[in-house]
């Protein structure tokens, strides 16, 4: 038996459910000495803006417990240096790619980044990184329905490509934010971006992060990341791409069975470069240890007593 | 294509204690080191299993000679800790080698002056091993080393580099041994007293030395190489973290910087490029 790992999330069609999340692959290049990059489900870019930002001051990591802090800042060669540098690589490779994209203050950069990628044949898909915690400008639009509403409506008037929102953990509920993508046109959600979080050298009572605050990511925060698809799961029709800690085929399989049709390996790429094969044998594997056809069989087949 | 950095387990030879907090570990790793530069760097993951620690620990390559790599290394935190134990016959997954490396000028280079502060030897003494190479081809090469430390019970190596050939000379911070002071006094002492061609300058150190260091090589006229150290993640110029701030060739006029990743345009930089000060 030979378990069908393909999904579709609106028209984007992938041979595999495992992509990589946005930030920690690069633009899929430093990875070629590593993995046979055809494999990857699809391909996230680091997020881009409409200009290059040299993003925050170092340090920009730190280590915690099963995890890690970033406050990297988006730092981005901007859409031009991007289209004109780094798609041609990307396209070559094979697979879907996925364009992140943000902006800090002006929400109309969206829409001039989306009008451009949407005429370039090779980006299957666009991201809308709403959620980024490492700006100055500390009010997300993830963290308001409203606004949440507002630019994704206004993102889906101007391109046909897949679109995805990624959405924010530093949030009161998530669900109404979920909603509120869906209702926009969202075609699909990315859950979770990193949790805020921070770290101090009690020796020198500083921060470890040279911005204070990053954003958390790792093992760390699986349960979180878990527990907010499984609640967007039962309130939204929309594929999810769940991502949050994803370090091997278990972490992975937890969020096809909490309600992921896709998922994301974030952190895990920093760790080890050759995760992301692995982990796709291993659903694979597991597909035909449980007699499973359709990888979309496990989405969401979480068993709860009543 | 072929890959210019594996990722593999490789199997341990030897992993002894130097002194008191330092070990030296010895992997048989015949991929890293037939295309090891001195300079370049492994990312050694520690725990494979818990994710304590999470993240690989980005090491220089101490030498790399038939067919095995040395790591010198400083036990400062769980993760070198954890290396301490590994036994010979165990296996360490690597990455490597990464980074750019020194640039060994030609042999017409014939004098270096190697600069190493603390742990900084590490790097530099693969460095001299290669600038020996060269030295077997022209005799008048001329190498000079200078090792700064804390106390004499820090200091590392003067017995492997004086093994090469190379002239050793020896500072402390309490004058244990050899002068007394920062290393690179004793090194300004050496500068203003040779009077033709200026030799090349490579170092590894404390930032505070390498940004001394940058300021004697403008004085006296030097080509300086740093190697510097950041907090990485990945290590193989994915997740931005590990940058530093340098010149920006093409908007010098702005007096701009641009951020340049230490595991991927680095570690090594030539220190007029270094924009130095606040973090």
């Amino acid at each position: 038996m030979k378990p069908n790992l393909s999904i579709s999330i609106g028209k984007l069609k992938l041979k595999n459910p495992v992509l990589v999340a946005s930030g920690t692959f690069g633009y899929g290049e430093e990875f070629e000495d590593f993995i046979n990059l055809k494999e990857l489900g699809a391909i996230v870019t680091k997020t881009i803006t409409l200009k290059p930002r040299q993003g925050n001051f170092p340090p920009r990591t730190c280590e915690t417990p099963a995890g890690m802090l970033n406050s990297i800042g988006l730092e981005n060669p901007g859409l031009d240096v991007f289209i004109k540098e780094k798609v041609p690589y990307l396209a070559r490779i094979g697979v879907p790619l996925i364009v992140s994209i943000a902006s800090e203050y002006d929400p109309g950069e969206f829409l001039s980044v989306s009008r451009r990628l949407d005429k370039i044949r090779a980006v299957c898909a666009i991201e809308l990184n709403i959620s980024c915690p490492n700006l100055k400008n500390k009010k997300l639009i993830a963290q308001d329905p409203a606004a949440t509403y507002r630019l994704v409506s206004k993102v889906r008037r101007v391109t046909g490509k897949a679109l995805i929102t990624k959405l924010s953990p530093n949030v009161t509920c998530i669900t109404d934010i979920a909603s509120a993508a869906e209702k926009a046109g969202s075609d699909a959600l990315s859950l979770i971006n990193t949790l805020g979080g921070m770290s101090i050298d009690t020796r020198a009572r500083k921060p470890k992060l040279a911005s204070i605050c990053g954003g958390l990511s790792g093992p760390s925060i699986r349960p979180v990341a878990l527990k907010m698809v499984w609640e967007v799961y039962q309130k939204t029709e929309l594929p999810i791409i769940g991502m949050g800690g994803i370090i091997d085929t278990p972490s992975a399989l937890e969020f096809f069975i909490a309600g992921a049709s896709a998922v994301a390996v974030g952190t895990a790429n920093f760790v080890n470069p050759g995760i992301v094969p692995e982990i796709i044998r291993g659903l694979k594997e597991y597909c035909r240890g449980h007699k499973i056809n359709s990888i979309k069989e496990l989405t969401g087949s979480l068993r709860c007593q009543d | 294509m072929k890959k210019k950095t594996l990722q593999r387990n490789f199997k341990v030879i030897a992993n002894n204690k130097v002194k008191d907090n330092y070990f030296k570990l010895v992997l048989a790793a015949a991929g890293i080191s037939s295309m090891a530069r001195p300079g370049q760097f492994v990312m050694i993951e520690t725990s494979s299993t818990a994710f304590a620690p999470l993240l690989r620990r980005p090491m220089s390559i101490h030498s790399a000679q038939k067919g095995r790599i040395e790591i010198l290394y400083e036990t400062v935190g769980e993760g070198s800790r954890i290396l301490t134990q590994k036994r010979p016959g165990e296996h360490l997954n690597l990455i490597g080698p990464l980074g750019n490396g020194f640039e060994i000028a030609d042999p017409g280079d014939r004098n270096s002056i190697l600069v190493a502060g603390g742990m900084g030897v590490a790097p530099l003494l693969f460095l001299a091993e290669k600038l020996v190479e060269h030295k077997s081809k022209n005799a008048r090469v001329r190498i000079r080393v200078f090792i700064g430390a804390k106390t004499a019970g820090h200091l590392l190596c003067e017995k492997e580099f004086k093994s090469l050939g190379c002239d050793v000379k020896i500072a402390t911070d309490d004058g244990t041994k050899g002068f007394k002071g920062w290393v690179t006094e004793l090194l300004e002492e050496t500068l203003s007293g040779i009077a033709t061609a200026m030799p090349r300058i490579y170092t590894c150190g404390p930032m505070s030395m390498l940004e001394s260091i940058a300021g004697l090589a403008s004085e006296y006229g030097m080509a300086a190489y740093g190697s510097f150290e950041a907090h990485m993640a990945c290590g193989i110029g994915a997740c931005m973290g590990c940058v530093i701030r340098t010149q920006d060739e093409k908007r010098k006029e702005r007096n701009d910087f641009v951020y340049r990743r230490v595991c991927k345009e680095g570690p090594v930089f030539q220190l007029n490029q270094v924009i130095w000060g606040e973090e």
